[in-house]
Formats: structure tokens, C-alpha cells, sequence
């Protein structure tokens, strides 16, 4: 709110009733363009059909930063409702000069202020608001619509943008076309680091070939031209920097320089170190998490536009704004004329390719002097996007004698998983034009999130070693570091329980003090039949997690089959309880859980990034597959309103908990760990055959 | 380019189409005739988002050369809709908001449409097979099992 803090910032109305919002947040396909919609429809008391979202333009909206984090609906949407609250309160004061009344005789409702409700005593918001009327600081502290006077907000109030995407209308920016635009196709080196040799010719059939540095790419009139192009122009490259022994990664991780950080450390009691000397047995356990894959279904695509000194670029990105500084870094222009215009991509689910295309699409609109529509193959999204972090995860923990936890500790090897390009150097067509690693990080951040737990410890260790530098590029990718250290921790709180002869459920009550806490894990564990006997082959397992420790509470009941003969692992059903606040919208809020419940499945069963010594091998959906219809389990989502509760973020939270719920209700059916993401039929039968 | 022009039926309308016979069909149904319906996801036929009804049929188009479309019928999202009024596959996905982020949507609702032409009331396992092949990152599929079986009904309610 500090800079953006007048109300025509945000809102303005239309001469036909329109109103307009425009918010820094955009639509990565989460459903926040409706739900915020919902927010400001209940604010100035108008139909969501009347209000029309403007999302993500540097030219024209506030900058929000990033969509991520899970963050949209409590700021981006908080910050909304104080505006669009203020906005009323603007309308209803123009009223009373307008009508000759006070204004607690005024009613603000379905598009028009009127005396005391009366309809012919009344002026429509567009009449109250022509020009800059609504110029009017937002007042942080003033009064928002009581949950009871809600009309959209709690409702299932249907997508906006979905009817037009089933019906063919152009929604993507892969749709964009604008007049005398060019098709791109980028070229890219076997690996990063590579430098350019030679090339072919200067023009391969009817396209122009691009070439800046190491940076090589081809501009066609029409789309199969460029691809054909990219396909025979043939540079002859050096070898890049070799990858790391994908059969020795974790090793080499461990002997990456890193710094350490503690995040917990006992306050008070017996110091970590008398603990582990102690005369009950430690348990100890590690814990792995693989590279891993955005895997948009749309590989990353962008429209720029390079005119006159000017740049304007369409792109799918989280974030216009930082995007805009480090394009402006790029070309070397000043920021004021650059300018990114959000259009919508494939679910992104952090930061995939969309960043670097945008500036591969720059770099050759400035080349070639035309628009130019440059989209990623589907090679070059698997191979060139930047991963998920692996991860190392050590944890240590001790039960006393009467099955409590007495030391707890958790040890994680990461890189930063904080790489949004900023600055030239973060974006990959640099990076490539140098055949230079991304520099080193100077901010380390996500790859702590959800490390500390929400138990109550007397004992609880939590440090961090924040790798230098990552062997393959990384950067954002859905949860962060959470997807590791909730795994973990998880798995390692059924590992506690039951070597102290306990109940995972109980064990899990009994170290939980919030209510909110226990209420998801006992909502999930009741619903989904735990204790109750079933059929041979089958178990369940459960984890909880607060996400980041401060948002959404979340506990998942996953129920698998194991063919122990075979190894095959099937997941029946995930139930999962969820808790996030005042539920805006609980159709969208359900669409966000079942989301991220299979998209953890998929990741905790199918899913790492693979490579030989000269490149990435996981390229296309048959070396990098993904969870199918005959795979996805049957989803039990119970959703805990809590309408005085602030408003929390769901698009993260829920896919930290499957991997562990899988991971315990294997251990419930067979008695083997798996500690490795993911959970091939490779992995599961060599763990059976050493069970035993 | 060959300079040869041909003829192709898309959505009911004739098109002369002036690209190499070997052009993937996908590329010029968007870029040459205009369309958004069928989309790039991979070009090597594996995840279904560039699906079409050949003859009614739900085919990959990102691998298809466009010249062994000559002579078919070619039906893309938006010719499923007539006149205003969607079809019923469409009118389901939406009734069971069957998408997050809508990119795959092109390829379930075209597989669908096919799938109900030649099976009008699946069953779960059928459907699950007959949808295998494509790919939904975002994880709506349990959405659009229940989209399936609500077209099937819808359709059911439309033919009476």
C-alpha cells in the first residue's frame, strides 16, 4: 500500500457502470482473478459480473511484486478490500453533497448510492464518480464489510475466465498475434557453458539467423519455418561445463562450499549435545529430495515488441515488475521505456521458463526490428527451465520414556531457491551470450521454509547449509524448500512414534498445542477411517504441516495399496483437511487443493530430473512423466471455514504433506522407509527386497 | 513454401491454405486460419493438448502434416459450439469448473467429445482410459471425470 495508496490507484468506474480494478497480481490459472473480484464485489456492493480485473501491466497497475508465496489473496486481496472499502466510502460522501443528505442516510448498493434505500432518490456510481472523484487516500484502519454482509465473498461464485478458455477464445499469450509479428525459435548448446564454434550460414531457408555471443536463435514469417530452421542451422558448440555424476549428486551437494545457519536452537534445558550422549538410543535418518520439473503443459512462449527506442513485452511471468528491471538491464534502456503486459501461460507453478523467454523474445525483436512471438519447445522448457532445488535432509531425534519427543534435529543441505531475475545476469539469454553460471546468490531464502516445525519440541534443532551454488540451474518451484523438509519431518514424526511404540495420530495430538492444529489432523484422520481395519495390501499413513509455520494448516490421510510381490504402490485416496481462514471462494479454494494433492502425488512417485555427463535427458513426457488419469487417487478435501480468521494463501500448502503421507502409509503396510523422492517401482522393490 | 494452394474443411468453413504439405496441421489452423483452440504442448503427440476431430475422430495435430488433412472434415474447439449455443461437453466442463489453468482443456474436451461419440455412457475405468494420454499438470482430472460423466448425461438429455 505505500506507494499505491489513493484509491485511483487501484479502482476507477466506468461511464457504463464498469468497474475497473487493477491489481499486480495476476492469473497464473490459481482462479485469484474471480476470488479477488469477489473481494472488491463485496466491498462496493455490486455483482461480480460488473467488475473487470486489469492484471499485471507496469504501464497501468500498482506493482504487487511476485503472484507466489501463496500470498495473493491475503495481501493482494487485503489490499484490495481497503481500497475498494474506501472507494465506497468516496461514492457514499460525493452522494450526500450530490442528494443534499447526510451520509447516514445513505445506502450503497448494486451500483448506486440512494437515500435511505430509496430508489428514486438515488445516483449510480458512474454518475458519483466521473473523473477523479475516487483520487482519495486509502485508509489503512477504516471499516471493511462484515463477514455477515458478505454476498460474494464464501460463495462458489463461478471462474470468470474459464468459459472463454473452453470455447477457444484467445486467452494465452500463446494466442497473441500482433501485426507484422515474426516467429522465433530458439537454438540452444547441448549443456550450460558451451561456447559457440561456428555457424552454417548467415540465413537458413527463409529464416534469418540470430547470433549474440553464445546466444543463437532463428526469425521466420511463418511458425514452421523458424522450427524448421532451428532444426538444420546446426552451430557447432563446445562441450558445456559437465554435469556432477547424476548417480553421485547427494555427495557432491555435501561437498559444495556452504555457509551455515541455525534457525532453532534448544532455549532452555539440556544444550543438543548432552542430548545425543544420552543412554536412549538417537534415531537417525536421511532424507532426499530430487531436481524437479515445473513441467508446464504450455512450454514457455512470449511476445515483444521493440519499436522506436521502446520495448513492450506480453509474458506469462509471476512478476511484471522485477521482470521489467531486468529486461531494462538486458537492453540497456531506461525502465520508463520498457514496459510488461501480463497475459495469461500454462500453470506455472513457480518460476519456469516464462522469465527467460521473455528476454530471448526481446533480444530478437530488437534484432530483427518487429514483433517477434518466440515459444520454447518442449525440449527446451525440460531442459532450460530452472528446477527445484534437491535437497539433503539429516534428521536426529530421541523419545523419552514416557513417548515424548526430548531432541529434535534437522539438518538441510540446500542451494537458495530464491533465483527471480533482478538484474541481466539472472535471465538465461544472458547467461547464455556469456556461456556464464548464474552468479553467485547474495540472498539466500526458501529453502528453510517449513524446516522448524509446529510441534511442541522442549528440543529443537534446525540448521541450515546453504549451498554456494546449485550444479543445474534452479529457482522457485511450488513450495520450495517445504516439499523437502515437510517430507522429512514427517516422515521422521511416524519414525519417532513408532519406535516408541505409539499411534502416529496420537503421537502427532500429542506434541500439537494450537486447537487449529489438532482439529485438521483429527478431521482428516477421522474421515478417513483411521484405525479401522482394512483390506490386505492396504494402509494409511497421515502428516501434517503449517505452511511457512504462519499460514495454512493442513493434515493429509493418504490410504495406499502395496503388491508386495511386485512393488507396485498405488495411491487410493488422499483426504486432506484444510484450514486456511476466511474461505473466499470454496469451489476455487477445493480446485487449489485437489491441485496441489496430485500434483504431490505425481512428485512424490514419478518425478526427477535426469541427466547423462553432456545434457539434461529428461526432455519430453516420456523421460519426464507425470501422474495420469489410471494414477490420479480419489480425493476426500474437507475444508475448515474459519470466517473471524484472516484469510490465508492455499496455493502451496497442501502439496507438502503428501510425499510423508505416502512415505507412512507404505511404512503401515509393508515396514519399509522410503526416504528417496520419489517412490519409483525400482526404489519400492529394492526396499522390499532388503525388507526382507 | 511449394506455392501450391489447397483446400481444407475446418469447422464447416472452406479454407485455401497455402502452406508446405509437410506443415504440421496444428500450425496452420492457428497461425493461417486464425484459431485458438488446439494448442502447442509438446509436438511429439504425447500430451493431447493439440487435439482435433478428424471425421469426428480426436487426433493429434502437432505431428499431423497438414496435407493428410486434405479432404477431411476437421472440427476444432471452437467449432464445437453452434450457433451460440455450446455443446454439451463444454456446457459440462464448465458446470464442473473442470480446469485450473485451462491450457490441457482444448485436448480433454476434444477427447471427450470423441470418446462419447463412440461410448455414450462411460464408466470411470473408461474414461480413465480413454483420457490416459492426456496430460493435465495442474491436476484437475477428477474435475473433468465428473465433466465427462455430466456430458454424458447432458448429451443423453439432448438427443430425447
Amino acid at each position: 500500500m505505500a506507494r499505491a495508496d489513493r484509491v485511483s490507484d487501484w479502482i476507477s468506474i466506468a461511464s457504463d457502470g464498469t468497474i475497473e480494478v487493477r491489481s499486480g497480481k495476476v492469473e497464473l490459472g490459481t482462479g485469484v482473478q474471480t476470488a479477488l473480484a469477489q473481494i472488491v464485489a463485496d466491498e462496493l456492493r455490486v455483482e461480480v459480473k460488473q467488475i473487470r480485473m486489469i492484471m499485471g501491466d507496469t504501464g497501468r497497475t500498482p506493482d504487487e511484486g511476485y503472484t507466489a508465496g501463496s500470498k495473493t489473496i491475503q495481501f493482494g486481496g487485503f489490499g484490495l478490500r481497503l481500497a475498494a472499502a474506501e472507494a465506497r466510502r468516496a461514492l457514499i460522501a460525493i452522494a450526500a453533497e450530490r442528494l443534499g443528505t447526510t451520509q447516514d442516510h445513505l445506502v450503497a448498493d448494486n451500483g448506486s448510492v440512494s437515500v435511505d434505500g430509496n430508489t428514486s432518490r438515488a445516483v449510480t456510481y458512474a454518475d458519483l464518480a466521473a473523473g477523479k472523484l475516487l483520487d482519495r487516500r486509502i485508509d489503512v484502519g477504516g471499516e471493511i464489510t462484515a463477514h455477515a454482509d458478505s454476498r460474494a465473498v464464501g460463495r462458489s461464485v463461478s471462474r470468470v475466465d474459464l468459459p472463454a478458455k473452453f470455447v477457444g477464445d484467445a486467452m494465452f499469450v500463446h494466442d497473441l498475434r500482433l501485426p507484422g509479428m515474426l516467429h522465433g525459435r530458439v537454438v540452444r548448446p547441448p549443456a550450460p557453458g558451451a561456447r559457440l564454434i561456428s555457424l552454417e550460414s548467415s540465413s537458413v531457408e527463409g529464416a534469418t539467423v540470430v547470433q549474440i555471443g553464445n546466444f543463437v536463435a532463428v526469425v521466420a514469417e511463418r511458425e514452421e519455418q523458424a522450427v524448421r530452421a532451428a532444426r538444420n542451422v546446426k552451430p557447432q558448440w563446445t562441450p558445456g561445463e559437465p554435469f556432477p555424476r547424476m548417480d553421485l549428486l547427494y555427495g557432491t551437494l555435501e561437498s559444495i562450499s556452504s555457509h551455515e545457519q541455525t534457525l532453532r536452537a534448544p532455549t532452555s534445558g539440556a544444550p543438543a549435545e548432552q542430548a545425543s550422549t544420552s543412554s536412549e538410543t538417537v534415531l537417525e535418518s536421511v532424507y532426499l529430495q530430487p531436481y524437479q520439473a515445473h513441467a508446464s503443459t504450455g512450454p514457455s512462449c512470449s511476445v515483444a515488441d521493440f519499436r522506436d527506442g521502446r520495448l513492450t513485452v506480453y509474458s506469462s511471468t509471476q512478476g511484471v515488475f522485477p521482470l521489467r528491471t531486468a529486461l531494462a538491464d538486458l537492453l540497456k534502456l531506461p525502465e520508463e521505456r520498457v514496459r510488461v503486459i501480463h497475459r495469461e501461460g500454462a500453470g506455472c507453478y513457480g518460476q519456469n521458463g516464462a522469465d527467460d523467454v521473455a528476454a530471448d523474445a526481446a533480444l530478437l525483436s530488437r534484432e530483427v526490428g518487429a514483433p517477434v512471438r518466440l515459444q520454447w519447445s518442449r525440449k527446451d522448457e525440460f531442459a532450460w527451465e530452472p528446477y527445484g532445488p534437491a535437497m539433503i535432509v539429516k534428521m536426529q531425534g530421541r523419545v523419552d520414556a514416557v513417548g515424548r519427543v526430548s531432541f529434535w534435529q534437522h539438518e538441510v543441505w540446500t542451494p537458495s531457491h530464491s533465483y527471480r531475475p533482478r538484474a541481466a545476469v539472472d535471465l538465461l539469454a544472458a547467461q547464455i551470450i556469456d556461456a556464464a553460471a548464474a552468479p553467485a546468490r547474495t540472498m539466500f531464502g526458501g529453502g528453510d521454509r517449513n524446516a522448524p516445525t509446529d510441534y511442541r519440541f522442549p528440543n529443537e534443532t534446525v540448521v541450515m547449509h546453504w549451498l554456494d551454488y546449485s550444479p543445474l540451474r534452479v529457482s522457485s518451484l511450488r513450495s520450495l524448500g517445504a516439499y523437502a523438509n515437510a517430507f522429512a519431518n514427517e516422515c521422521f514424526m511416524d519414525e519417532l512414534a513408532i519406535s516408541a511404540g505409539q499411534d502416529p495420530l496420537n503421537f502427532r495430538l500429542d506434541h500439537l498445542d494450537d486447537p487449529r492444529s489438532q482439529d485438521v489432523v483429527r478431521e482428516a484422520a477421522e474421515r478417513a477411517g483411521w484405525g479401522s481395519p482394512l483390506p490386505p495390501g492396504q494402509g494409511l499413513g497421515i502428516a501434517f504441516s503449517r505452511y511457512e509455520n504462519n499460514a495454512a494448516y493442513v493434515a493429509t490421510v493418504a490410504r495406499v495399496a502395496v503388491d508386495s510381490s511386485t512393488g507396485k504402490l498405488r495411491v487410493l485416496r488422499l483426504t486432506c483437511a484444510h484450514d486456511c481462514g476466511r474461505i473466499i471462494n470454496p469451489d476455487g479454494l477445493t480446485n487449489q487443493i485437489e491441485g496441489n494433492l496430485i500434483q504431490g502425488t505425481s512428485r512424490a512417485l514419478l518425478e526427477e530430473v535426469t541427466w547423462d555427463p553432456e545434457a539434461i535427458a529428461s526432455v519430453d513426457w516420456k523421460s519426464y512423466p507425470i501422474l495420469t488419469f489410471s494414477q490420479v487417487p480419489e480425493l476426500d478435501i474437507l475444508l475448515i471455514d474459519r470466517p473471524t480468521e484472516k484469510s490465508v494463501g492455499a496455493g502451496e500448502p497442501a502439496t507438502i504433506t503428501v510425499a510423508a503421507a505416502i512415505a507412512n502409509a507404505v511404512f503401515a503396510v509393508t515396514g519399509i522407509r522410503l526416504r528417496r523422492v520419489p517412490f519409483t517401482p525400482e526404489r519400492v522393490s529394492e526396499a522390499l527386497r532388503l525388507h526382507g | 513454401m511449394n506455392g501450391n494452394r489447397a483446400n481444407m474443411r475446418v469447422n464447416g468453413v472452406l479454407h485455401s491454405v497455402g502452406a508446405d504439405s509437410d506443415t504440421p496441421l496444428l500450425y496452420v489452423l492457428r497461425n493461417e486460419i486464425g484459431l485458438n483452440g488446439p494448442r502447442f504442448g509438446c509436438g511429439l503427440g504425447q500430451c493431447g493438448s493439440c487435439m482435433v476431430l478428424i471425421d469426428g475422430k480426436a487426433t493429434h495435430s502437432c505431428n499431423l502434416p497438414v496435407s493428410r488433412a486434405f479432404g477431411h472434415a476437421i472440427t476444432t474447439l471452437e467449432g464445437l459450439s453452434t450457433e451460440g449455443t455450446l455443446h454439451p461437453v463444454q456446457q459440462a466442463f464448465i458446470e464442473e469448473q473442470a480446469a485450473q489453468c485451462g491450457y490441457c482443456s482444448n485436448g480433454m474436451i476434444v477427447r471427450t467429445v470423441s470418446l462419447l461419440s463412440e461410448n455414450q455412457s462411460p464408466t470411470d475405468e473408461e474414461i480413465r482410459i480413454a483420457l490416459e494420454n492426456n496430460l493435465c499438470r495442474c491436476g484437475s482430472h477428477i474435475r473433468i471425470l465428473r465433466a465427462v460423466k455430466r456430458a454424458a448425461l447432458l448429451s443423453a438429455r439432448k438427443e430425447r
